[in-house]
């Protein structure tokens, strides 16, 4: 495939995305690390984290992963409609990938369901997730953030009574943290989804894991439940690691769209405090800005 | 306390770890994760293990590793896997392989704890995510078998040098300290939904 100026810039750039992404912690992550660091008060708690924290500096000095598992990659695409590049972007993305894979190198972590075969450079079907927006304007915008498998495997989907909805919501929240929350290398950071379909739920949870950390959702309703969630999870004990401590979660961030009158679905997608994304926006001229 | 081990480990040397303690490990450790424990149970059912573990750890880990241009291997980013995935091998890993430490993140359960204290083996961990760190402890890669699995579920023999801080988590003693962090928090998660508690 013969590639355009600007079909050679959107490899390039998503190729210093991952990159960024699998080295770097991001800002808004290590403050909150620091900040965990600062308030933690177990022993365990607090070795661990000042590892964590030199782990990080290591891995950005020497431009290597953070962490072995570089995830299944996922990118949150937006397409300006006068963007000259459109479908042939999923090729370009894979294209990106597979040499990220093997220069960086990325863990290759797309395996087949059934047989197990590992694909070897992070590609295959449906390999790497790609979500896409069409957006006015003419510029795109990529994100990438690398989802580790530990981090997945207490996330869950509940469908609550509507008129029950708001009372059990909390304990859903905390009985899954409580349980679980020890497989997803705490701190985490807490993704949730409210209403629309199932599976728009967990993507709505999963998208807002994008949210830097810190910042509140600016509906002012939704804002005060991620606070109030934060403080009761921040008081389960489990800490770093789930040998104790008193920061369990960094923060929790929450999605919301309307819903069908007759279900209330709730996603929740925990993320391990290596929570690894990195953005770019290119112009139409080849020109390209790197950033969180 | 600390402790300064080197493979292989006497039940001695395990019997005298206890919950909180920090380790610190020299020698050799060996990687496996799903498809590996898999392959190991097929063999050693067979009575053909590839390998002698007895006294040697077992690291939940699926690194990554690169080949460098004299064919010789470097590892990059190396940290621990969620072991709750491979309770249900503790007795192979343990009782059948012999192996006397299983290095993860996330912890065990209580089957994982009871057949430790029955076959004198411990669980450590090491902080998960912080796998460049990991990875420096690694000196050599010793060998590797079955890259059909691919890289992350191959079982990789390195030879490491103080690889730490490792956390004791589950001893000999009884104590399991993931399951009792756990027990507490569903308790309190129970009382913080039901208003009880402010």
């Amino acid at each position: 495939m013969e590639l355009s100026y600007l079909e050679e810039v959107v490899v390039e750039a998503t190729i210093k995305l991952l990159r960024r992404a699998a080295t770097e912690i991001p800002p808004d992550v290590m403050n909150a690390l620091k900040n965990a660091l600062r308030m933690e008060t177990h022993e365990l708690a607090k070795r661990q984290l000042e590892l964590i924290i030199k782990n990080c500096e290591i891995a950005s000095k020497e431009n290597v992963p953070i962490c072995q598992d570089t995830g299944l990659i996922c990118f949150f695409v937006r397409v300006g409609d006068e963007f000259p590049i459109k479908a042939n972007l999923y090729q370009l993305l894979e294209k990106a990938v597979r040499k990220a894979t093997k220069t960086i190198p990325l863990r290759p972590n797309a395996v087949h369901p059934i047989t197990g075969i590992n694909t070897g450079d992070n590609v295959g079907r449906y390999a790497p997730v790609v979500e896409t927006e069409l957006v006015p304007g003419d510029s795109l915008e990529i994100k990438v953030m690398l989802k580790g498998g530990g981090s997945e495997y207490p996330s869950r989907l509940y469908v609550l009574k509507p008129s029950r909805a708001l009372e059990v919501l909390p304990k859903a929240v905390l009985t899954a943290i409580a349980k679980r929350a020890a497989f997803s290398c705490p701190p985490i950071i807490v993704g949730i989804g409210l209403g629309s379909t199932v599976d728009m739920a967990l993507r709505l949870a999963r998208r807002a894991l994008m949210r830097p950390l810190g910042q509140r959702n600016e509906d002012s309703m939704i804002a005060e439940l991620e606070e109030k969630l934060l403080k009761m999870i921040n008081r389960l004990g489990i800490g770093t690691m789930g040998l104790g401590g008193d920061i369990t979660a960094l923060d929790v961030k929450i999605e919301w769209a309307h819903r069908h009158p007759a279900s209330f679905p709730l996603g929740i997608v925990l993320q391990c405090w290596a929570l690894r994304k990195a953005s770019c926006t290119i112009r139409p001229d080849g020109s390209y800005r790197l950033g969180w | 306390m600390e402790h300064l081990l080197h493979t292989p480990i006497t039940e001695d040397e395990v019997r005298r770890l206890h919950v909180g303690d920090i380790v610190y490990l020299s020698g050799i450790v060996v990687t496996a994760r799903d498809a590996a424990h898999r392959r190991l149970l097929q063999l050693a059912s067979k009575g053909a293990p590839p390998m002698d573990f007895k006294g040697l750890a077992i690291y939940h880990c699926g690194p990554i590793v690169k080949k460098s241009e004299d064919g010789s291997y470097i590892v990059v980013s190396a940290g621990p896997t969620t072991s709750a995935r491979l309770e249900h091998f503790t007795e192979l890993v343990v009782k059948v392989l012999g192996v006397k430490l299983i290095i993860g993140k996330g912890g065990m359960g209580k089957t994982a704890s009871e057949i430790m204290r029955r076959h004198t083996a411990a669980y450590l961990t090491l902080p998960g995510g912080a796998g460049a760190i990991a990875a420096k402890a690694i000196k050599r890669v010793v060998d590797v078998k079955w890259l059909d699995l691919g890289m992350p579920e191959a079982l990789w023999v390195f030879e490491v040098d103080s690889l730490g801080p490792l956390i004791v988590t589950i001893d000999t003693h009884g104590r399991n300290l993931h399951l009792e962090v756990i027990r507490k928090a569903v308790e309190k998660a129970k009382r913080l939904s039901s208003g009880n508690l402010k």
